[in-house]
């Protein structure tokens, strides 16, 4: 099955950009992901710029409308997500609590509906 | 007569059939409904005389023919092979029973594997990714073979709502991929853990009905019993299973003295002793004795168990062993840090050492900013009851009035307001 691992997590938490800790967590990324590229589990993963960059979307009376900022404003932000294909969600559960932003952060895992 | 050995085997069979059509279907409704067919042909076949040799063989054996009747004619066949997991179509292709010829007579038994598929099942209807209303409801449903009415009655919701609620954790189980699977050992204790404390709610929710015309909801309570049981048969080196079994024996022993016959709340201390359940308290120390057996590790199902097996062996409320008691509940607080396991300790205290030890013990309870006791009820009565035996009328007074504010139950209502006479006239009965 296909999960959506969606990582959410407050501007200011997890380490500084710039600080030894940041560049320590950068590795635990790189070696996370190639983990699932291993074990057969990676489909994609990517990280998003922050909320400041969002643009927001919605058709309303037919008139397209953009509008600066995200959807919803919350604390805790998409900062990025990794798709994955494992057995159940008991797999996808372990993947999710693997994530160096798990600690600070939230990881929504969501099955991806299998159209056809 | 044909309806009481069908319903004699229901509580045996029921769960062992769905849980093995789950594992070789992956699919929960339709399990349920096949084992649903088979058990209304048992009770329109069977008559004395002519009750097959091996009834729980037999009824496994018609399950599967109707769950493939159900697959051949169901329209959309396709998309249901393809909701199975892989693995239960290898079963489905390999176990060959589409060969529809299979005796019924004539099926083997595999005792471990069975084992394997009632824990799956349970753990399956328990698994965290499921909210805990939705894992006792699946639990009554798939493993007890409740009616939805039956749970809803439970419950005190409407069939519909149940319905739905049992709809939604099904149809969560297909989407998100919740594998009905004994877990890895790794992460066994960490989902016991979960299916125990649904095991707990159930029988907590038969034994303490909010509302005081049904005090106790037997029915619930002695589901849970049963399930207790199963889990600790099913996994005899888990102290935790064994104790909450033994927690769950044991205090259900007291069932009939706990309510008297105008359905009011009897304390423990007044029970009539002599009613409860022996036979109940038996088997709940020989759980107690698996558990410890088991392994020297002491949870908190085991010192629950423990304090509930001290109230059953004094033969009343004085001779109790309160310095056990106490014991027991400093352990449990020590897991738990709880205010209300504190609360309890320091009313065992005051039986073993004096209220003024129990008291004191209270005091600092509410001096250490527990301040959500003050809400609860029992609070106040416990440290009323502890000022009368000190004969601190008018502080008892205050505590009384303070408790009898909180209360909702009638019958503790006109308890109180006996207590609050007693002391306004300092101790001397009108």
């Amino acid at each position: 099955m296909r999960y959506m691992l969606l990582l959410y997590s407050a501007d200011d938490a997890g380490p500084t950009p710039g600080t030894p800790e940041h560049a320590a967590e950068m590795q635990e990324w790189f070696a996370y992901t190639q983990q699932l590229q291993e074990a057969g589990a990676l489909i994609s993963g990517e990280p998003l710029h922050g909320t400041d960059t969002a643009t927001t979307v919605q058709i309303r009376d037919g008139k397209t409308l953009s509008t600066d900022g995200p959807f919803a404003e919350t604390k805790e932000t998409l900062g990025g997500f990794y798709m994955i294909d494992v057995d159940n969600i008991d797999q996808a559960t372990e993947w999710a609590a693997k994530i160096p932003l798990a600690p600070y952060g939230s990881v929504e895992v969501r099955p991806i509906m299998e159209l056809g | 007569m044909t309806q009481s050995i069908v319903a004699q085997l229901f509580a045996d069979e029921w769960p062992k059939i769905v849980a093995t059509l789950v594992r070789e279907l992956g699919d929960v409704d339709l399990a349920e409904d096949a084992a649903q067919q088979a058990f209304i042909e048992a009770a329109d076949k069977w008559g004395p005389g002519n009750t097959p040799d091996r009834p729980g063989a037999w009824l496994m054996t018609t399950a599967r023919r109707r769950a493939i009747d159900v697959i051949r004619r169901n329209a959309d066949l396709r998309r249901k092979l393809d909701l199975m997991a892989a693995d239960a179509q290898i079963n489905l292709a390999t176990s060959g029973w589409f060969a529809a010829g299979t005796d019924p007579d004539h099926v083997g038994d595999d005792d471990h594997q069975l084992v394997d598929d009632q824990l799956a099942l349970i753990f399956g209807c328990c698994h965290p990714s499921l909210n805990t209303e939705a894992q006792v409801a699946l639990t009554l449903r798939q493993v007890c073979g409740l009616s939805t009415r039956q749970i809803a009655a439970a419950f005190l919701t409407t069939e519909a709502t149940m319905a739905k609620r049992l709809v939604r954790a099904k149809t969560k189980i297909r989407d998100a991929g919740v594998p009905f699977t004994v877990p890895d050992t790794d992460q066994l204790d960490d989902r016991l853990e979960s299916v125990l404390a649904v095991i707990y709610l159930i029988y907590t929710e038969g034994h303490a009905a909010a509302d005081a015309t049904s005090l106790i909801r037997g029915d619930l309570c002695d589901e849970a019993r049963w399930l207790a049981d199963l889990v600790a048969d099913l996994l005899p080196r888990q102290p935790e299973a064994s104790s909450l079994s033994a927690l769950l024996n044991l205090s259900d022993a007291r069932r009939a003295a706990r309510v008297d016959e105008h359905g009011q709340l009897v304390l423990l201390a007044d029970q009539d002793r002599s009613r409860w359940d022996h036979t109940l308290i038996k088997a709940g120390r020989e759980r107690l004795a698996d558990a410890e057996q088991a392994s020297s590790l002491v949870g908190a199902y085991r010192l629950q168990a423990e304090i509930a097996l001290a109230h059953a062996e004094a033969p009343d409320a004085e001779s109790t062993d309160w310095a056990k008691i106490v014991k027991c509940y400093d352990r449990l607080f020590a897991l738990e840090p709880t205010a209300v396991i504190a609360l309890n300790r320091a009313a065992a205290l005051s039986k073993a050492s004096g209220p003024a030890a129990g008291l004191a013990a209270l005091d600092a309870l509410d001096n250490q900013g527990h301040s959500e006791l003050r809400h609860y009820r029992y609070f106040h009565a416990a440290r009323a009851d502890m000022l009368r035996q000190l004969e601190r009328w008018g502080e008892a007074l205050s505590a009384y009035q303070a408790a009898l504010d909180l209360t909702t139950n009638d019958s503790e209502r006109q308890f109180l307001v006996d207590r609050i006479a007693l002391a306004e006239s300092g101790g001397e009965p009108d």
